[in-house]
C-alpha cells in the first residue's frame, strides 16, 4: 500500500473516544493512501469508523473524548498530526476540504451563498473581494447554479441545490484533496446522480484527489479507482475497484454483496450476515468479524489476523488467506 | 384467478397550507391483489406515505374510494373502522420513534393485543406476545429491554411483531429498511417475505431504493409529484419502462456491478412544489420529451399493454420507437 508519489498515507491510526461507559475503540491500525488524482471509496456500515478517519485527516475529532492513540498522517510527505493548529487553519479549506452529508453543517443560514463562498476564497488567497466574488460566482456555475442566485440565502434552495452549493464552496480554493463524507445520501437518487456526475466531471477535469465515504456500493463502482472496506473500527480489505468487486475476500466483503438485491439478475435471493454490529467497547478477540464469519476456524477467536497481500496491491485482513508469495503454482523463479 | 383485497378509486389527499393547497395524493386508482406484494417507488415528498396512511385510514383521503372486502372503508364510522383497523396495519421507517421509549419490549408487543382486549387471562396474553417475539426472530430474554436499548433491526422487529398482533391480512410497509445498515436491512427483508409466504400476507412495500423493490414485490408502482405515473409488474418496469420519468430514475440507481454499462438519463432541475401544481403533466418540466400538449393537458394512467398502466401522452410513441423519440 506504499508508494513515493502518494499524495495522502495514513499509517497505523489508532483513534479512541474516551468516554463514561468506557473506551470505544473507532479506528485501529488503520493504512490507507491515496494517489494524486484518485478516489478512494471507504465503505462500511454505521460505526465502522469511516468519519472518524477522515476527521482526523483533518483534524477535527471532538477532543476529549476523542484520543489519537498512535500513527501517522502524511499529507505530501509531512505528518499532519504533528502540525500545529494554525498550519491546520491554512491546510483546511485550501489543501484538503472536506463536505458533509448534511450540507447545513457547512452553510450558514444567515449569509447568502456567494458570499460564503467568496469569504472561503478570500481567507485562503491574495486577491481582491471582487476577484473573489468573481470566482464565487464562476463556482457556482460550475456546480449548475446561476450566479444571479447567488444573493439567495441557504434555506431558498432545494436539498440537492445546497449540497451542490457546499461542492462550490469546498472546491473554490483548487484543493488537492476533497473528503466527501455521504455527500448524497439524504438525496432523492435523480438528484444524487446529478451531483455524482458533477463530481466525476470535477475529478477528471481537475485532478482532485478524493476520498468518498459511502454505505452504497452502487456508488463506489461508479466513481472510485481503490476501494477500502471497513469492519468495525478496521480495514478488512484493499484494492482496486476492479480487485475488490470482482474477485472481493475477505468474508464480510463477500457478505455484504450477498446483502443487497441485485437489479440485474434473475436469481437475487439474499444471504444476510447473521448477526449483529459488535459493541465498539468490548470487540471480540481475535478476528472482530469472528461471530458473524461463516468460515470462521478455531485460530479466529484466538488471534487478531493481519494484512495478506493476496495479489500485488490487494490486501485481505483474514487468517484464511494466502499471501502471494507463498501461492504454490505462478511465480516466476 | 387472483382476487383483489384491496380497491382504490380517484383517492385524493390535499393539504391546506398557507401558500394553497398542497396536492399530496392526486386521483390515484390502483388494486392490490391477495398475497400479493405491490412496490410503491418515488421520489421524498411524491406522497407514498400519504398515500399509504389513507388506505388504512390513518388519516382521511379528502376524495375516493378505499375498498377492502367489498366495502368502502372511507365511509365507515370511527367505531366500524376500528375493527377493520385491526386488519389493516403498518409499519414504519424508524421504529424508534413509533415506539413508546417507557414501554419494554414485551409491554410494547402486548399493547395492541390488550388495546384490542384480544386476550381475558395474562397466561394467553403472555404466550401470545412470545410467539410472537419468535416469529420475528427476537429472543425471549429481551422481553424486558427498552426501545433505546436495541439496535435498528430489532426494533424494527418489534414494529413488525406489534403489526403482527392481530393477525391482520394487509400491512403497509413504509420504508421498513431505509434506517437500516444493509447487513440488518437483508436479515429483515428476508423475514418479511416468509411472513408473507406463512400467514398469506398482503404488503403495500413502500421505498425508495429500487433494487430492495424490485427483490419484494410482484408489481411496482411509480408515483411522481402526488400521481401514478407508472404501474406494472416488477419486471417490465424494468425491462420496458414506458414513463419518461421511470426512464430516468432507474438510470439514476448506482449499479454495484462493474459489467453493466448504462446510459445515464440525468433530469434536469428540482421537484416542483405540489401546491397548486400547474395543468398538465407534472413531469414537464423536467422531461425531454415534453410538447406543447404535456404542458396543457394532464395525461391519464392508461393501459398499454395488458396489466402495464402508464401516464404520458407520447408513452405509446416511444414505446414503438424503443424510448428514441425526437
Ligand atoms: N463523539 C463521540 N463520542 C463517543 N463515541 C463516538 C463519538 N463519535 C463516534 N463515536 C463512536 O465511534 C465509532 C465510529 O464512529 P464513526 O462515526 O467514525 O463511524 P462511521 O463509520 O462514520 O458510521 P456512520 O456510517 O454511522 O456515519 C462508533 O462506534 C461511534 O459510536
Ligand atoms: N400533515 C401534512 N400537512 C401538510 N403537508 C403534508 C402533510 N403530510 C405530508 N405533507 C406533504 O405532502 C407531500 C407528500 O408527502 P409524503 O410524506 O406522503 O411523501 P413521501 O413520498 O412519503 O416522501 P418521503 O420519501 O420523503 O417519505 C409532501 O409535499 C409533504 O410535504
Ligand atoms: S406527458 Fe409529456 S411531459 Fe409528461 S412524461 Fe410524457 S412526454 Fe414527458
Ligand atoms: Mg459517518
Ligand atoms: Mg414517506
Amino acid at each position: 500500500m506504499m508508494s513515493e508519489d502518494k499524495l495522502l498515507e495514513i499509517k497505523d491510526l489508532t483513534v479512541e473516544y474516551r468516554t463514561v461507559d468506557g473506551v470505544v475503540h473507532a479506528v485501529t491500525d488503520l493504512n490507507i493512501s491515496i494517489g494524486k488524482g484518485q478516489t478512494l471509496g471507504l465503505v462500511g456500515e454505521t460505526g465502522a469508523g469511516k468519519t472518524t478517519t477522515v476527521k482526523s485527516i483533518m483534524r477535527i475529532l471532538p477532543d476529549p473524548p476523542a484520543k489519537i492513540v498512535s500513527g501517522e498522517i502524511l499529507f505530501e510527505g509531512e505528518d499532519l498530526l504533528k502540525k500545529p493548529e494554525s498550519h491546520m487553519r491554512e491546510i483546511r479549506g485550501e489543501k484538503i476540504s472536506m463536505i458533509f452529508q448534511d450540507p447545513m453543517t457547512s452553510l450558514n443560514p444567515t449569509i447568502p451563498v456567494l458570499d460564503q463562498i467568496s469569504e472561503a476564497i478570500v481567507l485562503h488567497n491574495k486577491i481582491t473581494k471582487q476577484e473573489a466574488e468573481q470566482r464565487a460566482g464562476d463556482m457556482l456555475e460550475l456546480v449548475g447554479i446561476r450566479r444571479e442566485r447567488g444573493s439567495d440565502y441557504p434555506h431558498q434552495f432545494s436539498g440537492g441545490m445546497k449540497q451542490r452549493v457546499v461542492i462550490a464552496m469546498a472546491l473554490a480554493c483548487n484543493p488537492q484533496l476533497l473528503i466527501a463524507d455521504e455527500p448524497t445520501t439524504a438525496l432523492d437518487v435523480t438528484i444524487q446522480a446529478q451531483v455524482l456526475e458533477l463530481m466525476k466531471e470535477i475529478i477528471r477535469t481537475r485532478d482532485t484527489s478524493v476520498i468518498m465515504i459511502t454505505h452504497d456500493l452502487g456508488i463506489v463502482a461508479e466513481i472510485c479507482d481503490y476501494v477500502a472496506i471497513m469492519y468495525a473500527g478496521e480495514v478488512v480489505e484493499y484494492g482496486t475497484l476492479r480487485q475488490v468487486f470482482e474477485n472481493p475476500k475477505h468474508p464480510y466483503t463477500v457478505g455484504l454483496f450477498g446483502c443487497i438485491p441485485d437489479l440485474y439478475a434473475e436469481d437475487d435471493a439474499l444471504i444476510p450476515i447473521k448477526g449483529l454490529m459488535p459493541d465498539p467497547v468490548n470487540l471480540p478477540e481475535g478476528c472482530r468479524f469472528h461471530p458473524r464469519c461463516n468460515q470462521v476456524c478455531e485460530k479466529c477467536s484466538r488471534e487478531r489476523p493481519h494484512m495478506v497481500e493476496i495479489e500485488p496491491g490487494h490486501f485481505v485482513n483474514c487468517h484464511l488467506m494466502v499471501p502471494e508469495t507463498e501461492q504454490g503454482g505462478e511465480q516466476d523463479v | 384467478m387472483s382476487e383483489k383485497l384491496i380497491e382504490v378509486n380517484n383517492l385524493k389527499k390535499y393539504f391546506k397550507t398557507k401558500n394553497g393547497l398542497l396536492h399530496a395524493v392526486d386521483d390515484v386508482s390502483f388494486h392490490i391483489d391477495k398475497g400479493e406484494t405491490l412496490g410503491l417507488v418515488g421520489e421524498s415528498g411524491c406522497g407514498k406515505s400519504t398515500l399509504g396512511r389513507a388506505i388504512i385510514r390513518l388519516s382521511d383521503p379528502t376524495a375516493g374510494e378505499v375498498i377492502f372486502h367489498g366495502q368502502d372503508i372511507t365511509k365507515l364510522s370511527a367505531r366500524e373502522m376500528m375493527k377493520i383497523r385491526q386488519n389493516m396495519q403498518i409499519v414504519f421507517q424508524d421504529p424508534y420513534a413509533s415506539l413508546d421509549g417507557r414501554k419494554n419490549l414485551f409491554e410494547s408487543i402486548a399493547e395492541p393485543l390488550k388495546v384490542q382486549k384480544v386476550f381475558s387471562n395474562n397466561a394467553d396474553l403472555e404466550k401470545k406476545v412470545f410467539e410472537l417475539m419468535d416469529t420475528v426472530g427476537l429472543a425471549r430474554r429481551l422481553a424486558n429491554t427498552y426501545p433505546h436499548e436495541l439496535d435498528g433491526g430489532r426494533r424494527q422487529r418489534v414494529g413488525v411483531a406489534r403489526a403482527l398482533a392481530l393477525n391482520p391480512e394487509f400491512m403497509v410497509l413504509d420504508e421498513p429498511v431505509s434506517a437500516l445498515d444493509v447487513s440488518i436491512q437483508a436479515q429483515i427483508i428476508n423475514l418479511l417475505e416468509e411472513l408473507q409466504d406463512k400467514l398469506g400476507l398482503t404488503y403495500l412495500f413502500i421505498s425508495h431504493d429500487l433494487s430492495v423493490v424490485k427483490h419484494i414485490s410482484d408489481r411496482i408502482a411509480v408515483m411522481y409529484l402526488g400521481k401514478m405515473v407508472e404501474l406494472t409488474d416488477y419486471k417490465t418496469i424494468f425491462n420496458d419502462p414506458l414513463h419518461p420519468y421511470t426512464q430516468a430514475l432507474l438510470s439514476a440507481i448506482p449499479v454495484p456491478r462493474l459489467d453493466v454499462k448504462r446510459e445515464r438519463i440525468i433530469l434536469q432541475g428540482d421537484v416542483p412544489s405540489p401546491v397548486n401544481p400547474k395543468p398538465g403533466c407534472r413531469f414537464a418540466g423536467r422531461c425531454m420529451f415534453c410538447q406543447d400538449r404535456c404542458r396543457e393537458e394532464e395525461p391519464e394512467l392508461k393501459e398499454y399493454s395488458p396489466g402495464h398502466f402508464a401516464a404520458c401522452h407520447r408513452a405509446m410513441e416511444l414505446k414503438e420507437s424503443g424510448g428514441k423519440a425526437e
